[in-house]
């Protein structure tokens, strides 16, 4: 057989993360703990699943130090479904990142419901070869990780509450801010690039306990002058196609169908259902309903039809109640 | 067809959007009037006069299409009517008679005499971009292929457009058009254009 002349092939290139981010839009990722979760979300309709140690709720309860997962349950999950597998690292841990990347997940969480391991850095997501998903309250911590190199956002809200209101918080946070952005003129611009730009500065100011200028190197090798000028052109496409460069979900504390449907219709382009599907009582009807929520998200008929006995939704928990230094979505900056 | 063409782009999941900038784009590149759809009920594929299916998560999307009926009315107005149809990765998968997987929850609409792979080249980590040999194309083609399906034989009457060393990444069988990578991510425009004329073939 006659073979086409064909250069060499490339992979991890920023087209093919982004487009894997891309190919789950419109879609439902569920967190699962076991093989047998997994099949169940995987049944149900979802995109693609969190490969977990214990769901968020869980990890809120326990207190402690929260790793990466065991990589058997990982592997085991990898192994027992065909659609993508998720896991989470810490943030600012790149070798759990790499050990990830090494075992073939698909994407990983460089995640706040995980404790995070450095004070100072998010880990330079560019150096891999698969995708990254991260969390953000607001438009800045959103510009930072998408410039590190993150191909997908989320909202962080408050993971393990099923208490949706801080994901509504962020995504408002960002959809008004990325308005805003359009008014901005050139001077006012530069002044968010520097506000923005500004928590690389302060970490090396503390590692080095000298002031910070445009040539010195703040975050892996880069200048902070180069910084800022590609955290400026990050904002200058957001300004331009009013909304982010990459794919953005909505997670943390969604427990219904109602909830899923409520952040598509507020611009999400997805969602991610942490504890809301295995902590309540009857996981694979609620997760069938969320899939046909995020898939109708418009429809208040089919909502109204898919929200009907599905049992007790996961307990819920008053985000005032939550001591500020045990709060999840503070982790991160 | 007083107003041009319509084309229906299957809004379940996955790159949906895309699409339906690179239709509009290579409508306006062939100076072809005609409008895009993006179709979540069985109703709408009444009213158009061609189909994409996207890529996305095949299990996923072959679920909402059968519950929702667009399975049977796309099935219908594909071998009823000739439809023109193109499915890009997930939706290859869709369109295959045969597939060698374990997943049995993707039901197939079967209308291509081909045996397709899912995640044939592997999991994200080996999603790979590559220049390939497209029949009919002068210059070589920049594809995209993330966690990409392959077909692995055809038969019948399905022909092979292009292939990346056994493994065949293109078909066309008479007005359905099927790929394993995503010509949606791409500003290369070729791939749509190529199914516009397709759609202007069987229209005439």
């Amino acid at each position: 057989m006659k073979r086409p002349e064909v250069p060499k092939l490339k992979v991890g290139t920023e087209k093919l993360k982004k487009g894997f981010a891309k190919m789950q839009k419109g879609g439902v990722v569920m967190d699962v703990t076991t093989a047998e979760q997994a099949k169940i979300a995987e049944d149900s309709g979802a995109v693609a699943v969190m490969a977990l140690e214990r769901v968020p709720a869980d990890i809120r309860a326990d207190g402690g130090v929260a790793r990466m997962a065991d990589l058997s349950i990982i592997q085991e999950i990898m192994d027992t479904v065909s659609i993508p597998v998720m896991a989470k690292a810490r943030i600012g841990h790149f070798t759990e990142a790499q050990t990830l990347e090494f075992l073939g997940v698909d994407m990983v969480d460089e995640s706040e419901v995980l404790t995070p391991a450095d004070p100072f850095y998010h880990i330079d997501k560019h150096k891999f070869t698969i995708p990254f998903v991260c969390g953000c309250r607001n438009l800045g911590e959103a510009v930072r990780r998408i410039w590190e190199g993150a191909a997908m956002m989320r909202t962080k809200g408050e993971a393990g509450t099923g208490n949706i209101v801080e994901a509504v918080r962020h995504q408002r946070m960002v959809t008004t801010m990325t308005r805003k952005l359009g008014e901005l003129d050139k001077n006012e611009m530069h002044n968010l690039t520097e506000e923005y730009s500004n928590s690389y500065k302060k970490s090396t100011e503390i590692l080095t306990g000298r002031k910070v200028d445009d040539s010195t190197i703040v975050f892996e090798e880069y200048t902070y002058e180069q910084i800022k000028q590609g955290i400026f052109e990050v904002l200058e496409e957001i300004k331009k196609i009013q909304r982010f460069p990459v794919v953005n979900f909505a997670a943390g504390g969604i427990a219904t169908p109602a909830d899923a449907a409520m952040m598509m219709q507020m611009g999400s382009d997805g969602v991610f259902v942490g504890s809301g599907i295995f902590k309540s009582q009857n996981p694979r009807e609620r997760a069938k309903a969320i899939v046909e929520a995020v898939t109708h998200y418009d429809e208040p008929a089919i909502i109204a039809k898919v929200s009907k006995n599905l049992g007790d939704a996961m307990d819920g928990i008053e985000i005032e109640t939550i001591p500020p230094e045990q709060r999840l979505q503070e982790r991160g900056w | 067809m007083v107003n041009g063409l319509s084309i229906g782009v299957i809004g379940i999941q996955g790159a949906i959007s895309e699409h339906v900038t690179t239709i509009k784009n290579a409508l306006k590149k062939t100076n072809t009037p005609g409008n895009v759809f993006v179709i979540r009920h069985k109703e709408k594929i009444k009213e158009i006069d061609a189909l994409v299916l996207p890529g996305g998560e095949s299990t996923t999307i072959s679920r909402v299409l059968y519950k929702t009926g667009l399975h049977d009315t796309i099935l219908e107005r594909i071998t009823e009517e000739n439809l023109p149809t193109m499915g890009t990765c997930a939706g290859c998968i869709l369109l295959a008679k045969e597939i060698i997987d374990t997943a049995k929850d993707v039901k197939l609409l079967k209308t291509m005499d081909m045996q397709v792979e899912r995640n044939a080249f592997g999991r994200q980590k080996e999603s790979f971009e590559q220049n390939i040999q497209i029949k009919g194309f002068a210059m070589p083609y920049n594809a995209v292929f993330i966690r990409a399906p392959a077909i692995i034989k055809v038969w019948g009457k399905c022909r092979v457009l292009a292939e990346i060393d056994e493994k065949i990444v293109m078909v066309r069988q008479e007005n359905i058009l099927a790929l394993s990578f995503h010509p949606e991510l791409t500003d290369d425009l070729r791939v749509h254009e190529y199914f516009l004329k397709m759609i202007k073939e069987t229209k005439n």
